[in-house]
């Protein structure tokens, strides 16, 4: 990466720091989070099909608030049985 | 007015907590406030040299509380303000000389007699930094614009939640405007952003307070001392005065470019 293209410091920090500080708030790692996705995928699969691909688990933050948000896309199939 | 004591923490070490307490303390003496500080950080002394006050102790926050002395013999009254007082920590003691409900009932025996009653804590969030928040009515959380201070600063902010001290509130401490017109520090806004708690001063980075600290004199008492300026309008927030943010866009113009060739920015 050229010296131009790159990103001014300060905004790979605070990217840096946001991410950090989620972990550091909820004492949940990476590692973790992924084996709750996991487990969450194995769970929802029992009641309905889901693409285990296109699932996304984050920890997002509104000020103090830690919030843990779950985007779970139905497969096709499955609505068309459901409709 | 009730007398209020304020807890000064950051996590991380370096930071500026003492100049901070310094400043502060100073700024409310020039205010006519009665106050007093009490160095928190047993073993590390460093309040005392930052006042100016090395040369007249004689007791120390622990020999208070062992009995070897009053409380009044510990306080070091200010060379310039009558009504400002140091409670030195000791230098040979360590941290588990003091507890929590030591500093409470110190405080409780300072409160009628003081408006305001500054406490140092040392870095760390063990037993030094328990001792300085449990008497606290409020926290003020210093930190710089730079990762690992602004992640100390958040888990002491956490620890304090836990521990359901109120909200604290924050001073952004060595912001450098220039650095951040260039993206390359985080900006006041960043770190409020992160850390999401109230802000109540955002100190530039200023040589003159090295300075004032050489001379055991904070550089509240130099009229044009630019973080001078930010700490006496943060005491006046402490005081309930709504004081408007300084101005910190990085002067520019002829004299700063000659400054700049100069060598001396």
């Amino acid at each position: 990466m050229g010296f131009f293209t790159r990103k001014r410091s300060a905004t790979s920090a605070k990217e840096r720091l946001q991410l950090v500080l989620v972990h550091d708030r909820t004492d949940l790692t990476p590692g973790q989070l992924e084996s709750l996705k996991d487990d969450l995928i194995k769970a929802i699969s029992q009641y309905i099909e889901i693409d285990p691909e296109a699932v996304r688990i984050e920890l997002e933050k509104d000020g103090r608030e830690q919030r843990l948000v779950a985007d779970i896309p139905l497969k096709s199939s499955s609505r068309h049985r459901a409709g | 007015m009730t007398s209020q004591v304020i807890t000064v923490t950051s996590g991380k070490g370096g930071v500026g907590k003492t100049t901070a307490v310094a400043n502060l303390a100073t700024a409310l003496a020039m205010d006519g406030k009665r106050v007093v500080c009490i160095d928190g950080d047993i073993g590390l002394r460093n309040l005392d040299v930052v006042m100016g006050l090395e040369n007249r102790i004689v007791y120390d926050i622990v020999d208070v509380i062992e009995g070897r002395c009053k409380l009044k013999q510990a306080m070091i009254r200010d060379k310039h303000y009558q009504e400002m007082y140091l409670i030195p920590a000791a230098q040979t003691r360590d941290k588990n000389a003091v507890s929590p409900s030591d500093m409470v009932r110190i405080c409780k025996d300072l409160r009628p007699d003081t408006d305001f009653i500054i406490i140092d804590s040392p870095a760390g969030i063990e037993r030094g930094f328990r001792n300085a928040i449990a008497a606290a009515d409020s926290v003020l959380v210093v930190t710089n614009p730079e990762v690992s201070a602004v992640r100390d600063a958040d888990r002491v902010v956490g620890i304090l939640e836990a521990e359901e001290k109120g909200n604290p509130s924050l001073i952004i401490n060595r912001l450098n405007p220039a650095l951040v017109k260039n993206n390359d520090m985080l900006s006041a806004e960043d770190v409020l952003d992160l850390l999401g708690i109230h802000l109540v001063g955002i100190v530039p980075e200023d040589e003159t307070v090295i300075i004032g600290s050489n001379r055991g004199t904070p550089i509240v008492t130099d009229g044009k001392s630019r973080a001078g300026q930010a700490f006496r309008n943060i005491a006046k927030r402490l005081q309930g005065v709504d004081v408007p943010f300084m101005d910190l866009a990085p002067q520019s113009g002829l004299w700063n470019a000659i400054q700049r060739l100069a060598g001396r920015k």
